[in-house]
């Protein structure tokens, strides 16, 4: 077995360039000639168009082109991926997304026209000079009011603001009905998931470029998922032929789902370069990335617990108005539905479970997926509700908990929202959390801070999500409008090294590291001959990029059962070679060897003889060494958690200070643990963020009040505690064939619960009657709920 | 970015002829000007380089007085001005070390941001704003929001801090920000008690004289027991209401008197 | 358009500015030094964090133009001419101070600041210091730790497998 295969902590060979600033990101290219796009965004949030005039703009020193809603009437609407079916049978209301605004306009920072010019400044001079006559309208940014439709409609010719009224599971909907009302106890809770900005740190950015001489588009753009991107520019929106579209993910500066879409950005400056004959540029400020990314969460939820007195679960039920924004982004759909709902059965053995969900158009920024997407949400409102419960029956949380957990002889086990769990054993992680978070010491550590006038809680957590979406067939059924496999090829190059093509997308996820480990554990060489290439549709089979915790498990797979394929043919290649049959042939840390025997041959000269087949079984083995697959899931990964936090409270500010926060996840096999603990500690610290910190508000008119980094409270190194990150009590996904499961979103998903969970313990054992706080527990809202 | 003339002066009195050119403005070290004209919200027509100008970056002691040069930034102030504990203290809590390396007394005075931390010190100390061509006691250089008592072409040259018997700074951050979304100083110069509140009025910093006159009579946190600020001229904001934050002036002037 | 001359990561270097170009801009786009990174608009990222004359300051907000003469360093000019990772730098790829490498440029470069500062810093000193560098990959435990094993001091030792 070669040094740092799977499980080995190895360290990452993208840091190299990472830290000495020779990364590549989009705005790091200026090809010759290039040319700089600014939009003209609409600073209102619901407005009829009555005129834009971009003739004194397009007479500005510098200026190339202007473009307005006008000049794509024609073209396509960037549209959503899943198409999501009413209780009532009616399809979901998709009103067109257009490449800029036209006709109306209908959130601040939706874009309604561009000029392209030779310098940025010349064009952000031109963009000034426009003049757009936009009729202000009442703007409809609550869900509840754009629910009720008394006021404006968002899109008016789908006359309500209601996308979709989804039921899941439609058929059980009677009978949990009917389990809440003969229940013993029923806890009700209502809570906010507030609204994020995602704010991955590299602003989005786009290069259009296109060559006349060939009739070729190349996009350069900010993207986790380049093939996504080019499949909907060329089936929708512009109609170039994918065979004339190349599209580049360069190094990205983040993600966290915000660049899984695709965004008009892009489909304007290929038209821009199309026409122009030269490139064309479009780099967001921060300020466009607060109000043109597309946001996440989001959701006014009421659940409802019941149970038997002994805290022995019967039904969860659940009302959700989930936000969608002004327009239906490409995951917006599924995000709140399948990536949610199926997820409302929590860890636990619950009979009954309903959950009825309203996607709501707002005059606001659309709302799709972010780092977790539906399951935080899903999450949130489980375990808020059972730490309420718990608290009503008198019952301690880590025991209600307990009596409920799917045990782990239970396994597959067939979940009361419809999803079938493969794996896991949660009492063993909590177990564990026991011990990590020392549960034992927190009375006296409780005392400590009380003798220094604080409030110390602990709040505790368990949770499952579902990861790598899948399979094609059911999440057809279910109404994607994609599959959701993922490609890889694995070619063996004449002198032994690797290039792995995939189509997952590292925007820190570390693929360029974790992905060779793979590889060389199967054929027995060197990682560090073994290369990935990704992020570019002309090199690169098919993929569906990276997002929902899926590049290992999903492209991973992949690339496992290419790497199989290699040694198939290699393997009859060997035989040749050693003059036996393929059936008597071992491969072993990388020799081939006639089994029983110490004839042997190894993998590199195999390779070689791939591509200088003098002597080679030709009639039987075509030359080369290549091999492609593609990877169709049979199910998701189900990652699981048990978390724990302490937190002090100030009861006279109201300031809430995080003393501990520890994680232990299930992610089945790891392959690389330095990375998949990196991957936890940077969703702990965005779901710690969400829980203290930040808010996408937006008042009545619709204009973003946090619409900077002055407003918007991103977590900094002070605001966190050092985090304890344990992932060592695996249990295998049983249908990969690493046997991994998804981790980029669990600390994301598990922590807000906790968190908030700690402060309501810590104001209640500090004698406060306070069942709940919404998000972000900041000080001004702690300090009201224990003054109320 | 709108484009501009830049000045830089080697000598104060040639800042002072530039600054009388028509739209001409001080740059300090920018910190808040330049996000604010990256956004195309100010667009000085001449900018005046202040900071670098020797004869403005000085901290010293004189009669009684930290004495700190307009163009001085607010990290030499938090290394140098420990004559003053608890200004430097403040200094060193403005902003983040990159904003400090830049920022200047005289830029933050001039501008009165209503969240800043200077403006409360200065008001707090009963500090004297040395122009180029006057004093003005900070009871009257403050004037309203992003308001001062500076003229057109006035230039800060320097900050004179008399030295209190005690003093301390509580700042209680916006989140996000992390400007001052309550700053409370106090500072004792004999029975004389003067607190200076940022960060919580519409109208910017301002002397909380009731806090003053019962911790003159007695300095003692238990003095203040009972008292509190109208919550109606205070900012109401994402980040807190305004009856929360005439509750944190109580908190945070109980805790600057307990920590003189 | 003026023309500034200064040190950039010890050479000579001169380049035609406007007024309002800022350090960040003239770097990146003059000088095609792209790896001080912009991420906002406000001051508070910290991606362009540079150095000049010693000190760490935000390159987006100054302007090139008052900075004629200034020494000037950068990310590009940390590692050694061969590629060999400074210390700062190598306890990064030791520690995971890094994911998506976006923030990483500035990081460095105030992590170098502080440590020049104070040699050995306390963890909390650490998390202070940061107060003008966001990161929203990391959650900060890699940046800290790394910070930590540059200055000399143990870490807990990473990944608990």
């Amino acid at each position: 077995m070669p040094d740092g295969g799977i499980g080995a902590p190895t360290k990452r060979r993208e840091d190299t360039r990472f830290l000495t600033g020779r990364g590549k990101y989009t705005d790091d290219f200026t090809p010759q000639n290039t040319s700089y796009c600014a939009f003209a965004r609409s600073q209102v949030a619901n407005g009829v168009i009555k005129s834009v005039d971009t003739s004194a703009a397009a007479e500005m020193p510098g200026v190339l082109a202007t473009f307005t809603g006008e000049d794509f009437v024609e073209v396509g609407g960037n549209p959503a991926g899943w198409a999501i079916v009413s209780r009532d049978g009616e399809p979901m209301k998709e009103p067109k997304r257009p490449v800029l605004a036209h006709g109306k306009v209908r959130h601040v920072g939706d874009a309604y026209a561009a000029v392209v010019a030779e310098t940025l400044e010349q064009a952000l001079d031109a963009v000034e000079a426009i003049e757009a006559d936009i009729d202000e309208q009442d703007a409809v940014t609550d869900m509840a009011s754009a629910v009720a439709g008394a006021g404006s409609m968002v899109h008016d010719e789908i006359e309500t603001n209601v996308c979709f009224d989804w039921g899941w599971i439609e058929d059980n909907r009677a009978a949990t009905d009917e389990a809440i009302k003969n229940a013993p106890h029923v806890t009700t809770l209502e809570l906010i998931n507030n609204r994020l900005v995602p704010n991955a740190l590299e602003p989005r950015a786009s290069i259009g470029e296109y060559d006349p001489g060939t009739g070729d588009y190349k996009l350069t753009t900010t993207s986790q998922n380049p093939h996504l991107s080019r499949l909907l520019i060329a089936a929708f929106v512009l109609g170039i032929p994918e065979n004339k579209l190349t599209v580049l993910a360069p190094d990205v500066g983040g993600g966290f789902g915000s660049k899984i879409y695709h965004y008009s950005e892009e489909a304007l400056v290929l038209a821009a370069a199309k026409k122009l004959g030269r490139p064309v540029k479009w780099t967001a400020t921060r300020t466009e990335s607060f109000l043109a990314d597309a946001h996440g969460r989001d959701h006014v939820t009421k659940i409802e617990l019941a149970c038997e007195k002994d805290g022995t679960f019967i039904a969860f039920r659940t009302e959700t108005m989930a936000n969608v924004g002004a327009y239906l982004s490409n995951f917006s759909t599924v995000t709140p539905t399948f990536l949610h709902g199926t997820l409302m059965a929590g860890n636990y053995t619950v009979p009954n479970v309903y959950v009825n969900v309203k996607a709501v158009f707002t005059n606001t920024a659309p709302v799709d997926a972010y780092r977790g997407a539906g399951r935080p949400e899903a999450t949130y409102s489980l375990e808020r509700v059972i730490d309420k419960c718990a608290r009503e029956l008198g019952i301690d949380p880590v025991e209600i908990r307990r009596k409920n957990f799917i045990k782990k002889d239970q396994y597959p086990y067939a979940s009361a929202a419809g999803l079938e769990y493969d794996s896991g054993d949660y009492d063993t992680l909590m177990d564990g959390l026991e011990k990590v978070a020392d549960f034992a010491g927190f009375e006296a550590r409780r005392a400590e801070s009380a003798k220094n006038g604080k409030l110390r809680g602990l709040g505790i957590n368990a949770y499952v999500e579902a990861c790598g979406i899948a399979p094609s067939n059911l999440v057809g059924i279910l109404g994607a409008r994609v599959g959701l496999y993922d490609a890889a090829t694995v070619r063996v190059n004449p002198t032994g090294n690797i290039s792995v093509m995939v189509g997952a997308h590292s925007h820190g996820q570390g693929h360029e590291t974790a992905f060779p480990q793979i590889v060389a554990d199967m054929l027995g060489v060197d990682p560090q001959s073994v290369d990935i290439v990704h992020g570019d549709t002309s090199k690169i089979p098919f993929g569906m990029g990276t997002y929902g915790s899926r590049s290992l498990a999903v492209c991973g797979s992949a690339v496992f059962r290419a790497t199989e394929k290699i040694i198939f043919k290699a393997t009859a290649i060997a035989a040749h070679m050693l003059e036996d049959k393929p059936e008597n042939i071992e491969f072993n840390d990388g020799v081939f060897s006639i089994k029983g025997t110490n004839k042997n041959v190894g993998f590199g000269d195999v390779a070689l003889k791939a591509y200088i087949p003098h002597d080679y079984p030709i009639e039987d083995l075509e030359p080369g060494l290549e091999e492609t697959a593609f990877y169709d899931p049979a199910n998701f990964t189900y990652p699981s958690g048990a978390y724990a936090s302490e937190v002090e409270v100030d009861p006279e500010t109201g300031k809430v200070t995080i003393c501990s926060m520890v994680a232990l996840d299930d992610f089945g096999v790891v392959v690389n643990p330095m990375i998949v603990t990196g991957q936890v500690e940077g969703g702990l610290a965005q779901g710690i963020g969400q829980a203290l910190l930040e808010n996408g508000v937006y008042d009545d008119t619709g204009q973003l009040l946090s619409g900077s980094l002055m407003d918007y409270a991103m977590p900094r190194a002070d605001d966190l505690p050092n985090l304890v990150v344990d992932h060592s009590h695996a249990t295998r996904c049983t249908h990969n064939p690493i046997g991994s499961k998804g981790c980029g979103e669990a600390g994301a998903i598990g922590s807000p619960p906790t968190i908030v969970n700690a402060v309501v313990d810590a104001l209640s054992r500090g004698g406060h009657d306070v069942d709940h706080i919404d998000m972000p527990v900041s000080p001004s809202r702690v300090w009201a709920a224990m003054n109320k | 970015m709108y484009d501009f003339d830049l000045v830089i002066p080697t000598t104060v009195a040639e800042a002072s002829t530039a600054m009388k050119a028509d739209g001409a403005q001080a740059l300090g070290g920018g910190q808040t000007l330049l996000p604010t004209m990256k956004q195309r919200l100010a667009a000085p027509e001449t900018l005046v380089k202040l900071s670098g100008l020797s004869e403005l970056v000085s901290v010293s002691t004189d009669a009684g007085a930290l004495c700190v040069g307009g163009a001085t930034t607010h990290g030499q102030v938090a290394q140098d001005g420990t004559d003053y504990p608890a200004l430097a203290a403040l200094a060193g809590n403005i902003g983040d070390p990159a904003v400090r390396n830049r920022g200047t007394i005289g830029g933050s005075i001039a501008n009165n941001d209503p969240s800043a931390c200077y403006p409360a010190g200065a008001l707090g100390s009963g500090a004297t704003i040395v122009t180029n061509t006057r004093e003005i006691a900070a009871d009257d250089f403050f004037v309203d929001l992003f308001e001062t008592a500076l003229e057109e072409g006035e230039i800060v040259t320097g900050v004179n801090f008399p030295i209190p018997d005690a003093a301390n700074y509580q700042k209680f951050d916006q989140p996000a920000s992390r400007f001052a979304l309550v700053g409370v100083f106090v500072a004792k110069f004999g029975d004389t008690v003067r607190v200076a509140v940022t960060g919580a009025s519409n109208g910017g910093v301002f002397r909380w004289s009731e806090a003053e006159a019962a911790l003159s009579a007695n300095f003692a946190a238990d003095a203040i027991e009972g008292l509190a600020v109208d919550a109606g001229d205070l900012i109401s904001d994402l980040h807190g209401t305004a009856e929360y934050r005439a509750h944190l002036i109580s908190v945070l002037t109980r805790r600057a008197v307990q920590s003189c | 358009m003026p023309k500034i001359t200064m040190n950039i990561n010890g050479r000579e270097t001169s380049a035609e500015v406007e007024n309002r170009t800022l350090l960040s801009t003239a770097l990146r786009e003059k000088l095609h030094l792209t790896g001080t990174h912009i991420g906002c608009d406000t001051s508070q990222c910290g991606a362009c964090v540079v150095h000049v004359n010693g000190k760490a300051v935000k390159s987006c907000t100054i302007f090139a133009s008052e900075l004629d003469g200034a020494n000037i360093d950068t990310i590009e000019g940390q590692a050694s001419p061969d590629g060999t990772l400074n210390v700062i730098q190598q306890a990064f790829q030791d520690h995971h101070g890094l994911q998506c490498g976006f923030c990483t440029p500035g990081m460095v470069m105030s992590a170098a600041a502080l440590l020049k500062e104070n040699p050995k810093p306390t963890e909390a000193e650490v998390r202070d210091y940061l107060e003008g560098n966001i990161c929203r990959c990391t959650g900060y435990q890699g940046i800290v730790n790394a910070i930590m094993a540059a200055s000399g001091q143990d870490v807990p030792s990473i990944a608990a497998e």
